[in-house]
């Protein structure tokens, strides 16, 4: 679904990620681990086409066709979507609102009809459910006011509306209690399918408790530098990230 | 609009300098041509400026009775003392004035000499560019009679340790006068510069003074710069305070005014270069029928600049505060921030606020807000004090105070803010 | 809102100004220029009495003597009042007797423009008021509006059915010589609406008038008058467009409301005169004065206008605030793009005791246009306990455009409490980004954004209009944004 070959790129003047190389197939969850600084969220801006990042190497092949090439938006349409780790606020457009014109830019995309009111509400509703949201928040304007944790839950919430191919969770994790990642993970464990996938990032094994990922990477320094199974998020939760330095110092000195 | 002793003391006096000499003699004829502002003037809505201007007044400066015994006994106390500029009636009087920063920091000269010697160059360029912001004939008439006036230079990379104190002496003992003092101010690279100006009027008649101060800071340079008005109730002003930004720099002001009858304050931030940032506080606390006018213009001409205004006014009995500040981000100043807030406080029954905070934005990517409000002390938390047995007088100075105490917070100098917080104390019958 | 919002993405995608077609319909006009002798032909064919010509005539020396305002932030040409025809009325065959009459080429101008004339096909209630250059065209659901006692109806007919109202009340707002414009107007004002609302009545339906501008060289001066008796209500609404021509076109009306004790009025504007073309040619001046009174305690008097048309515009929807508790409300977008130029904002001057007044401005300029917010809140010795708040939010897209705000405030009573909160900003780069991840292109997401910006004045709009406003928005900043 995904192929990421030897991706680099820079803000401004300086290097984040050099040299990255990926590939995700359907059905498979991906965790990106990573200390702070190591190139995560840059990796999730770059998949998602943001512009502060400059591409200057390497390729992405997204379900057959060039990432790279596509605007933001029709990534999102190809079914890449991002929950943002910093949600933005829109003031005066509610969030119902927001999704309704997202899901039928999207169906148009497709050739589909929009989705009439009805439809719509209804599809609606049972989403909601999933992360245990609710309507009042929904018709408030978009994250405005929101706790941190109602922030997430929209982001979960919107891609349950969305439905997207691989969904890349940007450190969704940070700034929520327990209750409120049990939530957030639960919602995302009933959008698995053997048809979609998922890259999580985050920087702390917590999380992975919940969503179980196939596939555990360590991102250093703009660079994958270990790829393993679940237990390698174990072993870094127990060692912690000084573990990985060292083990480089190691090896390269 | 003629008034005779003006114009046989322009007529008499006559610059040495070529430069002032010219100088002059184009701003007499824009006083001509514009004449004193009316109400009419958008700049001047509030301001009944002209009424102030009589026939018989005292215009001719050489002539005052004030000893040196007179002027030092009004000198602050302590380390304000240090570096003492001291106008009487308008002229700079050098022979009163005294200095604790050598002169390899601080140069002070008249304007004269300066337009002579080795700075005539920048003062040729830079005199009077206030008058860019400011076509009216109250900037044109002060710079009619420049003559008198002072040339300071912090010098490059030198830290000017005491403040440098200019006082204003009015000799009002014989009739109304009329000063005009004109300052003109160059701190170079690197250099630190604080400026306290402060008016003293002395005799039982009334008084006019018509000033304009223009700074011009350099690269890196830091110019703090204090206006301290409490003159008294005869005494009426009407300044300019001009400060342009020629390289990257930031620069502080704050305006106090405590007394007067009428008193206009221009204060001009005019921020030409990039990445600089300006600052601007002011604090009116006003009683009796004093009528105090601040004008501020905030030009942001390049981009990544940052300016912060906040102006606060306590209006007591029959007085009114009139602010109006206008913030200008010109195509170039992409990536300004630029924020403003005045406050007022309205305690007189007969007392009024007039505010008027102006935004003219022409660069797209900027992020600019003004806020102002006009109202009465906090019931609630007035309520609140007295619910703890503090009297209703003592309640309501300790709000006022620390509702005042925002601006003077932004002297940096501890001497200048102690002398300030002091006299507001004094006057809200406050003490700690 | 989710509805509206499709509708809006599909206009978005159709830009130019469609309401820019002119009506062949021949018209009985006065001849170029003004002097006594227009303003007495004026007078003339609407047959009336001589105290109104007198009013004209009087208003006509004093404009003469008057001058220009010079203080807006705004630029135009001199404009040469004798080269433009002061009254132009659409030729009907027969004087219409009842709305089958009307010339059918005239309602079809109207049905064009979607206003029906036809009182079957309207959905919904609303009573309108269509006014062609110079006169009323014809007045819906006056019989049923006569029922409940209220009067609607063209000002001309006012003048002749009702005299002793238009006398006791025209001028009594906005006195002629309150400035040049209003000068102008009071001595060759041609037609506008007259609404009267007798005590206790709550207005059944909406009331709309429609002003087209059609003919060539004319300018259009039509005066409104509103008048709220003791507890009444009325919602009233008024929109207008005019041909796509090259020359510029004057508007200069005035509008005038007086509310009673207790009585409310709800004034919508949606303006969308003709903007004139991407290179600024052409376009109308609109020069309008527009101001309420609440003349009893606990009345309520609120404007709301969105404001998308004219090449430049100079208009502040005021409210005098006489009566005890009485409220004044301002809502205002005003987006200009291209070449326009706006001034506009309010006025609320607080008299009254515990009077309120709200404003809240949005303002979204683009392309090289200047869009400046103007307001006064003054409160005078005796309005004890008055209250304001006022925010003024600027929107920019781009970077030839221009932002300003000059708000007045002038309170002379110590019990006042009065606020006022402006913000400046562009549209946020992450907030585009985050509705592009969401696959929604950019000019989607400005218009979403906008909309939102904006959202908290459209609210005020009765839902007909509401609609229609919203798309006005969108089509007025196609393509301001790359």
């Amino acid at each position: 679904m995904l192929k990421i070959d030897n991706l680099q790129a820079r803000i401004e003047e300086k290097e984040i990620l050099k040299g990255i190389n990926l590939e995700i197939k359907p059905g498979e969850v991906h965790a990106i681990m990573g200390p702070n600084g190591s190139g995560k969220s840059t990796l999730a801006s770059v998949l998602a086409g943001r512009e502060d990042y400059e591409v200057t190497g390497g390729s992405v092949d997204f379900l057959g066709k060039d990432l790279l090439e596509m605007a933001p938006e029709d990534r999102a349409k190809e079914g890449l979507f991002l929950a943002f780790q910093y949600p933005v606020e829109i003031p005066g457009v509610s969030t119902t609102n927001f999704i309704k014109t997202a899901v039928n830019e999207k169906r148009k995309y497709q050739g589909l009809e929009p989705l009439d009111a009805a439809q719509f509400l209804k599809t609606m509703k049972e989403k909601m459910q999933l992360v245990q949201i609710n309507q009042s928040l929904l018709s408030r304007s978009l994250n405005e006011g929101f706790s941190g944790g109602e922030k997430k839950r929209n982001e979960i919430f919107q891609m349950a509306m969305l439905e997207p191919k691989l969904g890349i969770l940007d450190e969704t994790d940070s700034g929520l209690d327990i209750d409120a990642l049990r939530i957030v993970a639960n919602g995302v464990n009933q959008l698995r399918s053997k048809d979609n996938a998922f890259l999580v990032v985050t920087h702390y094994q917590r999380l992975l408790d919940y969503i179980v990922p196939d596939f555990v990477h360590v991102l250093y320094n703009g660079k994958i530098v270990r790829s393993g199974t679940k237990e390698l998020a174990l072993e870094l939760e127990e060692k912690g990230y000084d573990f990985i330095k060292a083990e480089l110092e190691a090896t390269t000195a | 609009m003629e008034i005779t002793s003006l114009n046989k003391a322009f007529e008499q006096k006559r610059s040495g300098s070529a430069t002032l000499g010219t100088f002059e003699e184009q701003n007499w004829s824009s006083f001509d041509q514009w004449g004193l502002p009316a109400l009419k003037h958008e700049e001047w809505k509030y301001t009944r400026i002209r009424t102030l201007f009589k026939e018989g007044m005292l215009v001719d400066g050489a002539v005052s009775s004030l000893s040196e015994e007179t002027i030092h006994q009004h000198f602050l106390p302590g380390e304000l003392a240090a570096n003492a500029v001291v106008f009487v009636n308008g002229i700079y009087q050098s022979a009163l004035s005294h200095y604790t920063a050598g002169t390899d920091q601080l140069i002070v000269k008249s304007l004269e000499t300066a337009a002579g010697d080795e700075d005539a160059d920048f003062v040729k360029k830079h005199l009077g560019h206030s008058q860019q912001y400011h076509k009216d004939g109250i900037n044109a008439l002060n710079g009619a009679f420049a003559a008198g006036g002072v040339f300071i230079r912090a010098k490059k990379g030198k830290q000017v340790v005491d403040p440098v104190v200019i006082y204003h002496f009015s000799d009002s003992t014989t009739g109304f006068r009329f000063s005009q003092p004109r300052i003109l101010v160059h701190a170079e690279a690197a250099s630190e510069l604080q400026i306290l100006e402060t008016y003293i009027r002395i005799g039982s008649e009334e008084s006019l003074t018509n000033e304009v101060i223009e700074i011009c800071a350099e690269t890196d340079a830091h110019v703090h710069y204090v206006k301290l008005q409490n003159e008294g109730t005869g005494a009426s002003h009407t300044g300019t305070t001009h400060i342009r930004q020629l390289g990257r720099c930031t620069t502080h002001a704050v305006t106090i005014t405590l007394s007067g009858m009428l008193v206009r304050n221009n204060l001009n931030m005019i921020m030409e270069a990039a990445n600089s940032e300006s600052h601007m506080y002011g604090l009116y606390l006003l009683n009796g029928k004093t009528l105090a006018d601040n004008h501020t213009i905030v030009d942001n001409q390049m981009p990544n600049c940052l300016s912060n205004e906040l102006y606060k006014g306590i209006m007591d009995e029959e007085s009114t505060g009139v602010f109006n500040g206008k913030i200008f981000v010109r195509q170039d100043a992409q990536k300004t921030n630029a924020y403003q807030s005045n406050k007022n406080i309205l305690i007189g029954n007969q007392s009024s606020a007039n505010t008027k905070p102006q935004l003219e934005i022409f660069a797209d990517d900027v992020k600019c807000s003004h806020g102002c409000t006009v109202g009465k002390l906090d019931e609630n938390a007035l309520f609140y004090l007295k619910a703890r047995g503090i009297p209703d007088d003592k309640a309501k100075a300790l709000l006022l105070h620390a509702f005042a105490v925002d601006v003077l917070d932004q002297i940096k100098s501890d001497a200048i803010r102690a002398y300030a917080d002091q006299l507001i104390s004094e006057r809200l019958s406050y003490s700690e | 809102m989710a509805e509206e919002q499709e509708d809006i993405l599909e206009q978005v995608t159709t830009s130019e100004y469609k309401y820019g077609f002119v009506t062949a319909i021949e018209a009985d006009e006065a001849p170029k220029g003004l002097t006594e002798d227009t303003v007495r032909f004026i007078s003339a064919k609407k047959n009336e009495p001589e105290w109104l010509l007198e009013y004209r005539l009087k208003s006509y020396r004093q404009w003469l003597k008057m001058e220009e305002p010079q203080w807006p932030n705004v630029t135009y040409p001199k404009i040469d009042f004798q080269d433009i025809i002061y009254y132009s009325a659409p030729k009907q065959k027969i004087s219409p007797k009842s709305l089958d009459e009307i010339d059918p080429e005239l309602r079809k101008t109207f049905e064009k423009l979607g206003i029906s004339l036809d009182e079957q096909k309207r959905i919904s209630g609303v009573a309108v008021d269509a006014v062609m250059d110079s006169i009323s065209v014809a007045t819906t659901f006056k019989e049923e509006l006569s029922k409940v006692g209220v009067i609607f109806c063209s000002m001309s007919e006012a003048v002749q059915e009702h005299p002793e109202l238009v006398k006791k009340y025209l001028g009594s707002v906005v006195p002629a010589t309150d400035n040049y414009f209003s000068a102008l107007n009071a001595a060759v004002f041609s037609d506008g609406s007259f609404c009267y609302i007798p005590k206790g009545v709550r207005c059944p339906m909406e009331l709309s008038t429609y002003f087209r501008i059609n003919a060539a060289n004319t300018g259009q001066f039509e005066r409104t008058l509103i008048v709220a008796e003791e507890g009444s209500y009325v919602s009233y609404l008024e929109g207008c467009t005019a041909p796509q021509r090259d020359e510029n076109q004057l508007h200069a009306a005035v509008v005038e409301l007086v509310a009673m004790e207790k009585a409310e009025i709800k004034y919508s504007t949606v303006q969308n005169w003709y903007p004139g073309d991407k290179e600024g040619k052409g376009g109308i001046y609109n020069f309008v004065t527009k101001r309420g009174i609440c003349a009893g305690d606990h009345a309520k008097i609120s404007w709301t206008q969105v404001e998308t048309g004219s090449s430049v515009t100079w208009k502040y929807p005021s409210v005098i605030l006489k009566g005890d508790y009485s409220i004044g409300e301002f809502y205002s977008v005003a987006v200009t793009n291209n070449f326009q130029q706006a001034d506009t904002g309010t006025k609320m001057v607080h008299l009254g005791k515990n009077t309120r007044s709200r404003i809240v401005s949005k303002g979204i300029s683009a392309g090289k246009s200047q869009n400046s917010y103007r307001g006064l809140v003054s409160v005078s010795k005796n309005a004890d306990n008055a209250r304001n708040f006022s925010q003024c939010d600027s929107m920019l897209l781009g970077d030839k455009c221009g932002a300003h705000t000059f708000p007045y405030i002038e309170v002379k009573n110590n019990s006042a409490v009065v606020e006022h909160e402006a913000t400046t900003s562009k549209i946020g780069e992450d907030q585009i980004f985050y509705c592009n991840q969401r696959g929604m292109d950019t000019e989607t997401a400005v218009a979403l954004i906008i909309n939102g910006f904006a959202k908290e004045v459209m609210n005020q709009l009765p839902m007909e209009f509401a609609v229609e406003a919203q798309k006005l928005l969108a089509i007025s900043l196609e393509g301001s944004v790359g």
